[in-house]
């Protein structure tokens, strides 16, 4: 079996201005709904306190709600988790109440009312702890990058790691706008995929950059652009089996992972669509519009041979 | 060209075997257990304990599986959580009160296996349920109580030398000493700067007074804050001892905070009531006018307590000294007689209260109590043989190097050093933890097979080998997470899919190539070299990206996100070894003895 035969390259770079500028319509689109709806923070960095308890009937969400409003928390978020019988809890973060008794008030109260309620789950983050995560996140964030940038310009060149860094980027940013305009909650193993996406989907960049680089050594005569554009015709096939794979896997984690991993799985899976466009038709035309040429890898032979000489 | 020498395709193999040895005991499961540790230090978990407690359950006609020493506590396992029960009561009622019983899961894989140190998997809470509780030290009020006690020893250090002085205050981080004069000061300057060797002394003089400021110097205030967070950490190990938890992890995480982790704790309530709890400690005389009467009430004015041996005795109610005059207390030796000793070291007030106290009592015997849960026990009852002053105080006799021991850490380690916050709660129930094992090995199942369906269709031999290969990737993560008994948390389950899925790429990288080769009109042997040969650095490349994602996750992640880090990056190890090595040696065993090869099975 075989799906990719494709016999001629396909001169991916006559299109680079088509496809970077879907990219940049894309990438506004991501910046305008991160900046007008914003992240749907989860409680990991918001602070505040998540509960999720199951009931032996399907529960009835009112009667949770009016309970909560007893125990003096009528601003509670209420709603159903996965099934009729799950609830999720929200309560905000609140200055009068001692966060870490707040769990069993809730409980207590809601045991009153209905012996049926078995805890699931308690979740419940200081304010404190919710800054560290932003900041400790936000520099993990950098230190990929930089590492990133760091690698590829020591393996290739300094015009390699700089446009694989500004194409996965923009997918991250892209993730991001998705969070934004759906309002998903964007929660601590969101985050962890969004820098795994991160480090996979440079993995995309680098096969491509590996053959171009090779190409360089081996088509003596072609220009830059039939260079690349072979490159990315040759790695075509493996592009997409292999995120294929890597989709069937998040694909079943997407669908029977349950709920904590639902979205985790959701941020990779839109990563790996991304990664797959934006590191061939976005940090290739960017690598063409730097000035990639074979003097960045081939070193002229002439000086030793002239010092051989007399 | 396709053959490996035969020491090459032994070591892949001894490699396999291994991760197949330390993978086992994951396939066993686990079983209810009982688990028998000592709470006290002079006490340990030997033979003659693992003989007692075998009697104990033989007696009780309960017959455990197996019962076995490790590390420091015996353990016993049952086939039914009914007769671990009846085993937990019985073996609580007869060892009393010096050994923690508490309820445990055991691995049932075979003896060999243990002894091998191949283990099962480290499930994290999210997995096995239980309470995770990041604890705040609150380090103002440590600094604080520093401060006040130094207040109180300056002042009688000065007045002990006689150095006129009108006020010791404390303001915010500072201490401000009055004087009259400043030749006053300038004598009491020098004694301060002799004793108080913590602090930075500066003169000013304002309103006519003559001041001197003293500011704690930043490595005393960083030494200060950590034997805070260390006294916390000891207090919080004897408390956790009394909950019954088989395995907790009570860890300072940063500088100021502490990570306590009690999986199976379902019962929070009590959990964070045991935790926040306030200990004291009191000085108190023993009464020696009356007799202790069993079964009788305590005589007016007095008080009974039982002391270490279970021995009854009477004390005054009178408080000579609480346990927050008490600096440091170290075990060591009496000078003397060289007997097993207990230094301690009370601030400035403490120190001349039990000047008087002990001289006026010169022969009598005083008692140190030790109030938890409302409840009081003696730690001891020396005779006082001398006025002591200068604020050391020894307690020796009738005591072994491990009481001693034992005693300074119960002295230092009974009360919070400083109060503590909990600013963040993760509580898994058991149900929710047995359906995310249960999610996530369904969604590494599923995505497996998938991908192995796909890859044979799609390759033919050469992708059964790369799902063989992926196997083999599989088997070796899963024996290293158990050989290093890394946590395994459902993040951490998501990374063994992700590294899956994302390890096939080295064998589609090289599979494709191979068949471009043959494209190209390359014979089959040689396509396979140039396959691997080739495609190896791009491998290298594209996996020392994910690594670099890895470990910052693993720098900068916490809890969950750590596990996920840890599998990651090992993942990558792993799949580095199999899709290159392993999938070649296979390929070399099918194919690299065949000398006139004109296909091969790659679709």
């Amino acid at each position: 079996m075989e799906f990719f035969r494709i016999k001629h390259d396909i001169p991916f770079m006559s299109y680079g201005k088509i496809t970077t500028s879907i990219s940049l319509v894309t990438f506004l689109f991501a910046i305008f709904f991160l900046a007008t709806k914003g992240l749907n923070f989860g409680v990991d960095f918001t602070g505040g306190t998540v509960m999720e308890v199951h009931y032996t009937q399907p529960a009835d969400l009112a009667k949770v709600r009016e309970q909560l409003a007893v125990t003096g928390l009528p601003d509670a978020l209420v709603q159903n988790f996965g099934s009729s019988h799950d609830v999720l809890i929200q309560i905000p973060l609140k200055q009068n109440l001692a966060g870490a008794k707040l769990s069993e008030q809730v409980m207590d109260g809601l045991r009153k009312q209905n012996g049926g309620v078995e805890m699931r789950r308690v979740e419940f983050v200081g304010p404190q702890v919710g800054k560290d995560l932003v900041e400790n996140g936000a520099l993990a964030l950098l230190l990929v990058s930089l590492g990133i940038v760091g690698y590829l310009w020591m393996r290739f060149e300094w015009k390699f790691g700089l446009s694989a860094i500004i194409a996965n980027l923009h997918d991250v940013v892209i993730i991001l706008g998705f969070f934004a305009c759906f309002q998903w909650e964007f929660s601590l193993s969101v985050l962890a995929a969004v820098l795994a996406v991160l480090g996979y989907s440079v993995n995309e960049s680098v096969v491509v950059f590996d053959r171009i680089r090779e190409n360089f050594r081996t088509m003596r005569k072609a220009g830059v652009a039939e260079i690349i554009d072979n490159a990315i015709t040759r790695t075509m096939s493996r592009t997409i089996i292999t995120h294929g794979c890597t989709q069937m896997m998040v694909g079943a984690m997407l669908f029977l992972g349950g709920e904590t991993l639902h979205y985790f799985a959701m941020a990779l899976t839109i990563g790996i669509l991304f990664s797959i466009y934006s590191s061939v038709l976005v940090a290739s035309p960017i690598l063409m519009w730097l000035g990639v040429s074979r003097e960045d890898f081939i070193k002229p032979e002439k000086t030793e041979a002239e010092e051989v000489l007399p | 060209m396709n053959r490996y020498p035969l020491w090459q395709y032994l070591l892949i193999l001894a490699v396999l075997l291994a991760g197949l040895i330390y993978t086992l005991p994951n396939f066993y499961g686990e079983s209810p257990a009982v688990q028998v540790s000592p709470l006290r230090a002079s006490l340990k978990a030997d033979a003659a304990l693992l003989e007692r407690a075998g009697s104990i359950l033989k007696a009780a006609s309960l017959n455990p599986e197996v019962v076995a020493l490790d590390g420091n506590s015996v353990k016993a396992r049952f086939a039914d959580t009914d007769n671990q029960l009846k085993a937990k009561d019985v073996l609580a009622a007869q060892l009393g009160d010096d050994y923690m019983v508490a309820l445990n899961l055991l691995s049932r894989s075979p003896q060999w296996l243990t002894n091998l140190h191949a283990l099962p998997m480290y499930l994290g809470l999210d997995l096995r349920g239980g309470v995770h509780f990041l604890l705040q030290v609150d380090m103002k009020s440590a600094l604080g109580k520093a401060l006040e006690s130094a207040t109180g020893d300056i002042r009688s250090a000065l007045r002990e030398q006689k150095i006129a002085y009108t006020g010791v205050s404390r303001d915010g981080n500072m201490l401000l000493v009055k004087f009259r004069d400043a030749e006053a000061r300038s004598k009491g300057e020098a004694e301060i700067k002799q004793r108080f060797n913590d602090f930075v002394l500066n003169d000013k003089e304002a309103g006519g007074e003559f001041l001197l400021q003293a500011t704690l110097k930043p490595e005393a205030e960083r030494r200060i804050q950590d034997s805070a967070v260390q006294q916390n950490l000891m207090t919080l190990r004897n408390r956790v001892n009394e909950l019954g938890v088989a395995e907790p992890v009570i860890q300072q995480q940063g500088a100021d905070r502490v990570v306590v982790q009690l999986p199976g704790v379902q019962d929070t309530a009590r959990a964070k009531d045991i935790l926040g709890r306030t200990a004291t400690l009191e000085v108190r005389m023993v009464d020696e006018e009356h007799q202790v009467v069993p079964g009788a009430a305590a005589p007016f004015g007095t008080e009974m307590f039982k002391d270490r041996e279970g021995n009854m005795l009477l004390v005054k109610k009178q408080v000579i000294l609480t346990g927050e005059r008490i600096n440091d207390a170290q075990p060591g030796f009496d000078n003397r007689s060289n007997e097993p000793a207990v230094h301690i070291n009370l601030d400035g007030v403490g120190a001349r209260k039990f000047k008087d106290a002990t001289r006026e009592n010169v022969g009598k015997r005083m008692a140190i109590v030790l109030f938890e849960k409302g409840k009081g026990e003696i730690i001891t009852a020396p005779v006082i043989r001398e006025e002591i002053g200068g604020g050391r105080v020894q307690i020796s006799g009738r005591m072994s190097t491990v009481e001693a021991q034992d005693s300074a850490l119960l002295l230092r380690a009974g009360a919070l050093a400083a109060p503590m916050e909990i600013i963040e709660e993760r509580t898994v129930g058991p149900s929710l933890g047995a359906d995310n094992i249960k999610r996530g090995f369904d969604s590494t199942k599923i995505g497996f097979i998938m991908v192995a369906l796909f890859m044979i269709a799609y390759y033919l031999m050469f992708g059964t080998i790369s799902v063989l290969a992926l196997g083999a990737n599989l088997l070796l993560l899963v024996a290293m997470l158990s050989m290093l008994q890394a946590t395994l948390t459902l993040p951490g389950m998501a990374g063994i899919a992700l590294t899956l899925g994302m390890a096939i790429d080295a064998n589609v990288l090289i599979n494709e190539r191979i068949r471009e080769e043959l494209r190209n009109g390359v014979t089959p042997q040689a396509a396979i070299h140039a396959g691997y040969d080739r495609a190896f650095g791009t491998i290298i490349d594209s996996n020392v990206t994910t690594l670099i994602a890895g470990v910052a996750l693993f720098m900068f992640g916490s809890g969950p996100i750590k596990g996920f880090a840890v599998v990651l990056c090992l993942g990558i190890l792993t799949s580095m070894f199999s899709a290159v090595l392993v999938s070649r040696a296979m390929v070399n065993l099918v194919y690299g003895r065949r000398t006139r090869l004109a296909k091969v099975a790659i679709g």
